[in-house]
Formats: C-alpha cells, sequence, structure tokens
C-alpha cells in the first residue's frame, strides 16, 4: 500500500456465497469470516483461534478449503465461496450432514461447519478415500469433543452409505 | 422395561440437525440493538500493588464505557465456595492476567489497542510458582499458610504396616497443567434494565453458579438477575467457574453503559486468563506382602490452585479419594493440600482431581510390580477391591464388581499377552521399541459425599397445552448429549415417542436449579429426578381420570391438552432425596464417597521411536463398566472424545510457564492431538446397572480422562525399560532420560536425535 489512509479506505467487492451473488464495502483486509458473520448472517462459520490453525472457520472458496480468518475479503473477489448453510439443499441435508447426524460426529457442534466442509472438499478431490487418506484429510480442522473416530466414521458412511455399519 | 424401549437407542441427537447445518446458536453469534464490546485489561505481573494507573493518548478515551472495582454495586467478589476471588483488582493483583479495569465500545475493532494503551505501574512483591515454593512459605501469598485445604483420609493402623512389610515401595509422580481447550471461547452478553435487572446469555455449564454470583457483585434480588445459556462449543469443566467472572464483567460494563454489551475472549486471551487443570505432586510409599499384596500405604496429595481458592478444596477432595485406587487397602493414610501459587486459578476440568491421582496410583502400581517380581497383570488381579469390601472410605462396595473379569476381558480383546511376547523380539532390531501398558482404575458419579445434598435439586417435567412434554432443567447441554438423553428418560417413563418431548432452554427465569453440569451427574442424578417427575405428570392425568393406565401417545396428548385447558400450567417438580443407605461423614471424610462408581481397564499399546524420541500410540482398548448405557453412539462419543484429551494429557499438552504466565498461549505451541495423532480407540461396555440412576445409568463423562495416562506411560516404560512419572511426557524428556541411560546411542544416529518434535 502506498498511502496508510488507502488501506483504511472501503472498496466494492462482490462475490458469490452459496450461489448468491453479493456486494459488500469493506476494508480490504477485513477478514472473509468477519464478512460471512457480521455483514451476511452467516454465523455458521465460526472462530476458533484466529490464526489457521483449528480450521473451525473453513469455507470452500472455488473449490478450496480456505481458513476464512486468515483470507482479507479482497482476495475473495470474484470468487465463489460455500458456507455451511450452502450445503443443504432446502431441507434436504447434504449426504454428509446426514452421516455426521447418523455417526455422531458432531458433539458440542462448534468445529462441525468447518469439519464438514473439509469432509466435502477431501471427497470431491478423493471420492473414495482410504482410512489414512480420510484421517489426513481433516487433520487440518480440531475437534475438542469426539476424538474424531466418529468423524471419521460419518465421512466412511457418507462414502459407502449402505455398506458401513 | 417395555420391548419397544427408547433408553439403550441411540436415538437422533436433539439439537443435532442445527449443529450440522450451521443454525445453532452460540453466544457470538447473538447482536443485540446498541451492543457495545467490552474487553479486559488485566494484570502483567504476577504479584503487587497497583500504584498508578495512566489513560495513555492517541485513544478517544470519551468515547469508551471505563469500569473498575469501584463501580462494582454489591461486593467484589465471584461469589462460589469461599468468595475469595475478586472480581476486579482493587489494589492487590496476585497473578498475571488478573482483571483489573474493564473497557468498552460501540467498535470491537478499537479494543485492543485501547486496552494497550492503558499503563499500570506496580510496585511489585515477591511471587512463588510451585508446589515447592509455596510449601516452604517463604513468601506467603494466601491466608497464613499457602494453604487453601487439607483432607486426612485414615483407615485402620498404617504405622503398624511397615515392619511386617516384604516389600517398601516409593515413588513420586507429577502431572502438569491442561488446558480446556473447547473449540469456542468463552464469551458472555449482559443486558441491564433498572426494572428487569440484570440478564446475560452465555457459553457455560452452570447457569445457577452464574446467578449466584450476579446477586452477590450486582446485589441485586433473585428474581432480577436471569442467566440464559445459548448453544455452548464445548466446556469440559473450563466453563464451570470462569464464566462467572466473564458474566459479572459484561454485567459491570453494561449497569454502567446502560447498553447491552458483550465480551468474546480471542483464543489468547481464553488459554492465558481462563483456568486449566490444577498441576498435581503425589507421593507414595506402600507396604507389600512377599505375595504382592497391598498391606498398608501413605499418600501424600497435593494440587497447586493457583491464586484464589475458587474450587480447589472439591478438586482436591475428588482426587483424594480416587487416589488409592480400585484396590483394597487394608490400612491407608491419605494426606491431601491444595496450595496457593501466583498463578491464574486452577480450576474444574474433566476428570477433577481424579485424573492426577489416578496417574500417580496406576504408575506405583507398575513400581510395585517390578519390586516384586510380578507381572502388571497379576499385581492387579491380586489387589483389586472385591465386592463386600471397603474402599479408603471405608464405603461398602455393594455392586456386583468383578475387576478381575474385567481385565480378562481387556487382556483379550486387546491381544496382550501374544502382543507382549512378540515385542520381545521385535526390540531387539530397528529403531523403535513398542511397549503395553495397563490402567485399571475407578471414577465415582455425583457430587462428593453430602454434596447432592446440600444441592438439593429440582428438576420439572411440563405438560404443554398442545399435550407435548417439555423437560425443565438446569443442566446444560455442551456436546455430551444432555438434552437427548434428559428426553430419552422423559419419554421412556410417560411411554411416549422421543419425538414428543422437548427440552426447554436453560434459563433461569424458567427452569429450577437441577444443579451444575459437572461430576458425572447429569445422566445418573439430575436423570433419576427427570424420571420421577415424568412420572408425576403420568400419575396427575391418571387420577384426574383423564387417563388410562394404559394408553397411546394420542391419547396421552388429548388427556395433557384438557388438563391444561381445565386447569391452567401442567408442572411436575421432582427434589433429590438422599437414598436412606447413603451416609458421609465429613469430619472424618469417612463413608459413602458417591453412590455408584464406574470401573475400568484401559489397555495402550505404543511405539516409541528412537530416532525422534516420539511416542504414537498405535491401539488403545477401553473396557468400562458404567451402568446401564442409555445411548450407545454418545456413550462411545463419551470414551473416544475423553481418551484423546488424555492422549493430549500424556503426551502433547504442555503448559510452559514464565512467572506465572503461560508462554504458549495458541493453538500453534500448545498442541493437541490431531485426527492423524490418535489410534483406532476401541470401547467396550460391561453393564452391571445402579439403582441409583435412571434406569440403571451411571455416570460416564469423566471416567475415560482417568486412565489412559497411566496405561500409556506404563507402556513406554515397557517398551524402553525406564520409568517416566511426570506427564505431559514429550520427546525431549525421553531423549534426556535415554541420553542418561545410555540406550539412545544403540540404536540411532546421533546427528538426527535431537530435536524430535511430535
Amino acid at each position: 500500500m502506498s498511502d496508510s489512509r488507502e488501506s483504511l479506505t472501503k472498496v466494492e467487492i462482490s462475490f458469490t456465497v452459496n450461489g448468491e451473488r453479493k456486494t459488500v464495502r469493506a476494508h480490504p483486509m477485513e477478514r472473509l469470516l468477519d464478512i460471512l458473520r457480521q455483514q451476511f448472517q452467516l454465523t455458521g462459520t465460526k472462530e476458533g483461534c484466529g490464526e489457521g490453525e483449528c480450521g473451525s472457520c473453513a469455507v470452500l472458496m472455488d473449490g478450496i478449503l480456505v481458513n476464512s480468518c486468515l483470507v482479507p475479503v479482497l482476495q475473495a473477489a470474484g470468487s465463489n465461496v460455500v458456507t455451511i448453510e450452502g450445503l443443504a439443499a432446502g431441507e434436504t441435508l447434504h449426504v454428509l450432514q446426514e452421516a455426521f447426524l447418523e455417526c455422531g460426529g458432531a458433539q458440542c457442534g462448534i468445529c462441525t461447519p468447518g469439519m464438514i466442509l473439509a469432509a466435502v472438499h477431501l471427497l470431491n478431490g478423493t471420492p473414495n478415500p482410504t482410512l489414512e487418506e480420510i484421517r489426513e484429510g481433516l487433520s487440518g480442522n480440531l475437534c475438542r469433543c469426539t476424538g474424531y473416530s466418529q468423524i471419521v466414521e460419518a465421512v466412511e458412511r457418507a462414502v459407502h452409505p449402505r455398506t458401513t455399519a | 422395561m417395555s420391548s419397544n424401549s427408547i433408553v439403550g437407542k441411540s436415538v437422533p441427537r436433539k439439537e443435532g440437525r442445527d449443529k450440522v447445518t450451521g443454525r445453532s446458536q452460540y453466544v457470538d453469534d447473538m447482536v443485540l440493538p446498541n451492543m457495545l464490546f467490552g474487553a479486559t485489561v488485566r494484570s502483567q505481573i504476577p504479584r503487587g500493588r497497583i500504584s498508578k494507573i495512566t489513560f495513555g493518548s492517541g485513544v478517544a478515551w470519551d468515547e469508551f464505557v471505563i469500569v473498575s472495582a469501584k463501580d462494582i454495586p454489591g461486593k467484589n467478589c465471584i461469589a462460589l465456595i469461599g468468595d475469595d476471588q475478586p472480581c476486579l483488582a482493587n489494589e492487590f493483583v496476585n497473578h498475571p492476567e488478573e482483571p483489573i479495569l474493564l473497557l468498552a465500545h460501540p467498535n470491537c475493532h478499537l479494543l485492543p489497542q485501547a486496552v494497550e494503551a492503558v499503563s499500570i505501574e506496580y510496585e511489585p512483591l515477591p511471587a512463588i510458582f510451585t508446589i515447592e515454593e509455596s510449601e516452604r512459605r517463604s513468601e506467603v501469598v494466601w491466608g497464613e499458610d499457602n494453604i487453601f485445604k487439607t483432607y486426612l483420609i485414615e483407615k485402620g493402623d498404617v504405622d503398624a504396616v511397615w515392619e511386617k512389610a516384604e516389600y517398601i515401595v516409593e515413588g513420586v509422580y507429577t502431572t502438569g497443567a491442561q488446558e480446556q481447550l473447547y473449540i469456542e471461547n468463552n464469551g458472555m452478553i449482559a443486558a441491564f434494565d433498572a426494572a428487569e435487572g440484570i440478564t446475560v446469555w452465555g457459553s457455560l455449564q452452570c447457569p445457577y453458579y452464574i446467578h449466584k454470583a450476579l446477586m452477590t457483585l450486582c446485589d441485586l434480588p433473585a428474581e432480577k438477575v436471569r442467566v440464559v445459556q445459548m448453544e455452548t462449543g464445548g466446556a469440559f469443566g473450563g466453563k464451570e467457574e470462569y464464566p462467572s467472572m466473564i458474566a459479572a464483567h459484561a454485567a459491570l460494563l453494561a449497569i454502567k453503559s446502560g447498553r447491552p454489551v458483550k465480551i468474546i475472549y480471542d483464543r489468547m486471551e481464553d488459554m492465558a486468563a481462563t483456568t486449566k487443570r490444577h498441576p498435581s505432586r503425589t507421593r507414595h510409599r506402600t507396604a507389600v506382602s512377599k505375595n504382592g499384596k497391598i498391606l498398608g500405604g501413605e499418600i501424600d496429595f497435593t494440587i497447586d490452585g493457583g491464586a484464589y481458592a475458587t474450587l480447589s478444596s472439591v478438586v482436591l477432595s475428588r482426587g483424594a479419594i480416587h487416589a488409592g485406587g480400585p484396590y483394597y487397602w487394608p490400612n491407608i493414610r491419605i494426606r491431601a493440600k491444595a496450595v496457593a501459587t501466583n498463578a491464574p486459578p486452577h480450576g474444574a476440568f474433566r476428570g477433577f482431581g481424579a485424573p492426577q491421582s489416578l496417574f500417580a496410583m496406576e504408575r506405583h502400581m507398575d513400581r510395585i510390580a517390578r519390586a516384586v517380581g510380578l507381572s502388571p497383570v497379576e499385581i492387579r488381579r491380586r489387589n483389586f477391591l472385591q465386592p463386600g469390601q471397603t474402599t479408603t472410605t471405608e464405603q461398602v462396595v455393594r455392586e456386583p464388581i468383578d475387576l478381575g473379569k474385567l481385565l480378562d476381558r481387556a487382556l483379550v480383546v486387546s491381544d496382550y499377552h501374544a502382543k507382549k511376547q512378540r515385542f520381545v523380539n521385535l526390540n531387539r532390531l530397528g529403531t523403535t521399541r513398542k511397549g503395553m501398558g495397563i490402567a485399571a482404575f475407578l471414577h465415582g458419579a455425583g457430587f462428593t459425599g453430602s454434596g447432592e445434598r446440600y444441592l438439593s435439586s429440582v428438576v420439572g417435567v411440563e405438560g404443554c397445552a398442545d399435550g407435548s412434554v417439555r423437560v425443565l432443567v438446569s443442566s446444560t447441554e455442551f456436546g455430551q448429549g444432555t438434552k437427548t438423553v434428559l428426553s430419552q428418560i422423559a419419554a421412556e417413563a410417560l411411554g411416549l415417542p422421543y419425538e414428543n418431548v422437548s427440552m426447554a432452554q436453560p434459563d433461569t427465569l424458567e427452569v429450577p436449579n437441577s444443579g451444575p453440569t459437572v461430576a458425572s451427574r447429569t445422566v445418573m442424578v439430575v436423570g433419576k429426578l427427570v424420571q420421577s417427575a415424568a412420572l408425576g405428570i403420568r400419575q396427575t392425568l391418571i387420577s384426574s381420570n383423564l387417563l388410562s393406565d394404559t394408553y397411546t401417545a394420542d391419547e396421552f396428548r388429548v388427556a395433557c391438552m384438557h388438563y391444561v385447558a381445565a386447569h391452567g400450567e401442567f408442572r411436575s417438580w421432582s427434589r433429590y432425596e438422599a437414598p436412606s443407605d447413603i451416609f458421609w461423614d465429613d469430619q472424618k471424610y469417612r463413608g459413602e464417597a458417591y453412590a455408584a462408581f464406574a470401573w475400568a481397564v484401559y489397555i495402550a499399546e505404543v511405539t516409541v521411536d528412537l530416532t525422534t524420541y516420539s511416542v504414537s500410540v498405535d491401539d488403545f482398548v477401553a473396557l468400562q463398566e458404567v451402568g446401564k448405557v442409555l445411548h450407545p453412539l454418545l456413550a462411545r462419543g463419551q470414551i473416544i472424545g475423553g481418551i484423546a484429551q488424555a492422549i493430549g494429557f500424556s503426551l502433547y499438552e504442555k503448559v510452559v510457564w514464565q512467572n506465572g504466565r503461560m508462554q504458549n498461549s495458541q493453538m500453534t505451541n500448545y498442541i493437541m492431538p490431531t485426527s492423524s495423532d490418535l489410534p483406532p480407540i476401541r470401547v467396550f461396555f460391561e453393564e452391571l446397572g445402579n439403582v441409583y440412576g435412571a434406569y440403571g445409568a451411571k455416570g460416564i463423562g469423566e471416567l475415560p480422562m482417568d486412565g489412559p495416562a497411566p496405561a500409556i506411560v506404563n507402556a513406554v516404560e515397557d517398551a524402553l525399560g525406564v520409568p517416566f512419572d511426570s506427564i505431559p511426557l514429550l520427546p525431549e524428556d525421553i531423549m534426556e532420560a535415554l541420553d542418561k541411560d545410555g540406550l539412545a546411542a544403540t540404536a540411532q544416529d546421533s546427528g538426527v536425535s535431537s530435536t524430535g518434535v511430535v
């Protein structure tokens, strides 16, 4: 930035959130997390650590899993963002949401939105992951309640809805 | 129980759908009109006198609401047990991060720099930071002797056992502080209205703890304080007592500003300023017979309570009562002590003293086994408590528990003996060493001793105008499944579908005081009361001739609607009554410490890498008797989650202290297990039932925190032949011990050995 005041100037930024075109006036360095939660009232995206360690604020940006606490909103300009609110089709839950419910993948629920989006991201790239790949694929998202087993089982259930007990 | 029973089935989690869709409302998701944001100015030093406070330049202070101790309408304390912790430091500070001033502003982004701009001058006083320093009393930082509380548990004649002993085995065991690390940071919103009083909404476990604290702080009558629990993103004890502090701060700012105030801690503040598990030191001295029977012993259990008493006395009590483990002690003397230091107060964390004293007990059993020349299996088998024998507090074991059988089953499912044999050969070669470790333990459910009698919990069940049923309790959901299991119990008692029962939001205006949601008491104690209150609804409808003895859900609904239409509000209450066969002597610390114990044998398999010194847990078997399992999926989730936290406690999570301040208050450098770090955790239940719990349930929540640390460290000793008696056990600790032992050089390239990082 050439002028420090310039960085304080709000700019108009447009991107797509859950299929809807959105425009916001914001400081370029505001966190995508805050814009989602405060401007768009999409409070399903959670803040856990504010430093990209816990993954609670994870969203999909052009199909890539990002920690929205580390994304300046300017970087989201023109992108396609999907949050937890964009996953279900009306009242019909996404297969991973169903699987998390069935397998006990959500306890306190605070890591759940980010965790489910991490699982969506994993399955988009690796539709039939091994156990190792699931554990690795979710290792950027911390959960303090479950010890992860029932989360991993939920992902397996989503992949093999009928065969996994 | 009827064949279509609801308890014992894994029904859908009540609030599950909201959680997987992101609709659940946590406190930070809530916005009130005209709301300010609050922040806390904290002590930078461990101990001293505040001499001057300066509000620095560059901040538009007239835009800020500023609160100090002078603004407190009532008593400057966080009322809990001893009322010794100030809400805001007035003249003296006694630990780093102690709250001194509160600031509020409409723009939350302006708060950090404002907090920075407040400079506080102190006249420092000498401070103490360890149990040993506190015991030396070179500085007295609390009371007359730095001691918050002591207990003495005595049984038989310990002084007479030493001369009969074939072996006298001694050991000292220590455990470190541990951060609860719920993923949702602490937060509160408060609003004040002169007519209505104060209302707070927050992330919390115990609405009525906060209710009491705010009445004292604000000098308000009960009806002018209202506490509402929002969806709570993990707690683990970390939201038992500290939320009263945050609620108090938000309330003071709301009263002074006349506007709603939200305080949300960021991760660093939450980790540095709020409570952690008490660090501990346990000394064992045990007299053992030639054939490995414990004749008696002395246990000296000491915990570091930090700067204020808060809950330390009760944590100490549970730790002391569990210190003898699941073994028969004909003679024992347990001396327990909680001491003061100048660290932020340590507090509730799942297990509540028991993980500390049981770590010592179960490490010590392996030490006894080695001294006597028996296996870890055999030494335990020979000393297990049997039905009819008494615990260290002389509580008769009335349950038909067979710990030997539990151990046998755990050995089979873990393939213990075959693996032990295989590892003997494997460990001769290569750069890894494998080992197996056992821990046997117990965990008492409900408040200790007379605690439940004092709590005198009340629950309500309501028949609603639309014919549905609603459970009214202050018991909170924070992941464990409170809403689900209590609904199951009410539905079961009324013979109704699970879907017909709902839970009232914990709101002190609406729900009675069913006690705090702690101590593995919710399903067993509160559940039993829900069962009986639900039966009251049924009895009323039947005796009013609105319902016959057998009925369909539809008939119930119609009857309930008619009752409400005719009589108005329809609520049935049930209050805790101590069973007549449960007696506890608070003076002698003797008697029925808990209405029921859960029992467990855990077995860990580990690999120690001699190049990186890291320990990986390869397999974990958790076998427990927890009474009737009311919801298998949730119960298994509780066990696995607890074990994961306990693996962190054992191998990863180290609080680095400097002058009483946590140095690594970030998720970047305080390391909890990820999905890649954990083994398959295999969970098995035995179900003996329990006459004091709802449908035979006992407590389950804390149990899994107790056993993993000693099982894992026992396995590390098995792998390396070197004992470790302190946790967390980090690679650098293993490196140091092996270097000392001369073992390390035998199996690895020293060029890459010194930077073991997990």
